[in-house]
């Protein structure tokens, strides 16, 4: 079965408190500054049908209101 | 009139639900109904409660949305029955697509439990008929995934169409929702949904009993009152 990869972010513009949360961490454990730290979600799994997967995505695993998705699947 | 209130694994505030329905409806007339089950055993009105419904996996409400009682739900909202989602039940409607919006992360990232002030602001649903514009009242709120979000053309839509039911009074938005909303209906009005728990303030010795008026309001939509 095909390998596939969707990662799962959220949409520009909503705010992601994970993310500052990360931002105000890194300067506290002695790193460079950093920006626009967003955190999204990776999820992989192996499909029979590889052309179900914007559907999958779009009834399940993501909501589209907040987080946009990229499928990647392996050749 | 009797009340169901739907029960999935990882519910939490289904008994207060049902104890609050009770107080409403009489005792008897409210009864849980099993997310697996997809007969709601010809309830007049479903309260959709709060918790962790499926672990929260993936999104919060978003298995629950896609369970068999709740296609039954969404057909017995698309007829007209009164629908209330509380807190988690909240989100599984949202994402169940019976209410605008979706929840996310408050801004302050921690699971707050706080008393607020609700803001009536359309007393005319099936869920706050009980109510008045303008009433504040006292109802407590706890969760981790609560900010409200929608973006700025669908909350201007809501505003316009009245379909805002609660706002947080000033300096209550504690969770960051857009436009301070708490909760919102449907464009038919059967269907509310909101953050903060009614189901908990019924009893003035825990505080206040404003939360009642919620599971009053069906009655009085119906007639009964």
């Amino acid at each position: 079965m095909p390998h596939a990869r969707i990662l799962i972010r959220p949409k520009a513009g909503i705010l992601d408190p994970q993310g500052v949360a990360v931002e105000q961490a890194l300067p506290q454990l002695g790193f460079q500054p950093a920006e626009n730290v967003r955190i999204g979600r990776l999820v992989e799994l192996d499909v029979a049908d590889a052309t179900e997967l914007e559907a999958i995505c779009d009834k399940l695993l993501a909501n589209p209101l907040i987080e946009d998705y990229e499928i990647q699947v392996d050749a | 009139m009797r009340v169901g209130v739907v029960q999935f694994p990882g519910s939490c505030d289904e008994v207060d639900a049902l104890l609050a329905a009770e107080r409403a409806v009489g005792a008897g007339n409210a009864e849980l109904l099993w997310h697996r089950d997809r007969d709601l055993k010809g309830v007049d009105a479903v309260v959709v409660p709060g918790g962790f419904s499926y672990g929260d996996y993936l999104r919060a409400g978003a298995i629950a949305a896609l369970s068999p009682a709740m296609e039954s739900v969404a057909a017995f909202a698309r007829d007209g029955g009164p629908v209330l989602g509380i807190c988690n039940g909240f989100q599984v409607l949202c994402e169940a697509g019976l209410l605008p919006g979706t929840m996310l992360m408050n801004v302050g990232r921690r699971f707050v439990f706080r008393q607020v002030e609700l803001d009536v602001v359309a007393a005319d649903t099936a869920w706050t008929r009980a109510t008045r514009r303008g009433q504040l009242l006292s109802i407590p709120a706890k969760h981790q995934t609560g900010r409200w979000y929608a973006p700025d053309e669908t909350v201007e839509r809501l505003v316009a169409d009245d379909q805002v039911v609660f706002r947080y009074a000033a300096g209550d938005n504690y969770n960051g929702s857009s436009d301070g909303i708490a909760g919102v209906c449907n464009a038919a009005r059967n269907v509310v949904g909101l953050m903060p728990h009614p189901e908990h303030a019924v009893d003035p010795l825990t505080g206040s009993a404003d939360g009642l008026l919620l599971f009053r309001s069906p009655l009085e939509a119906a007639g009964v009152a």
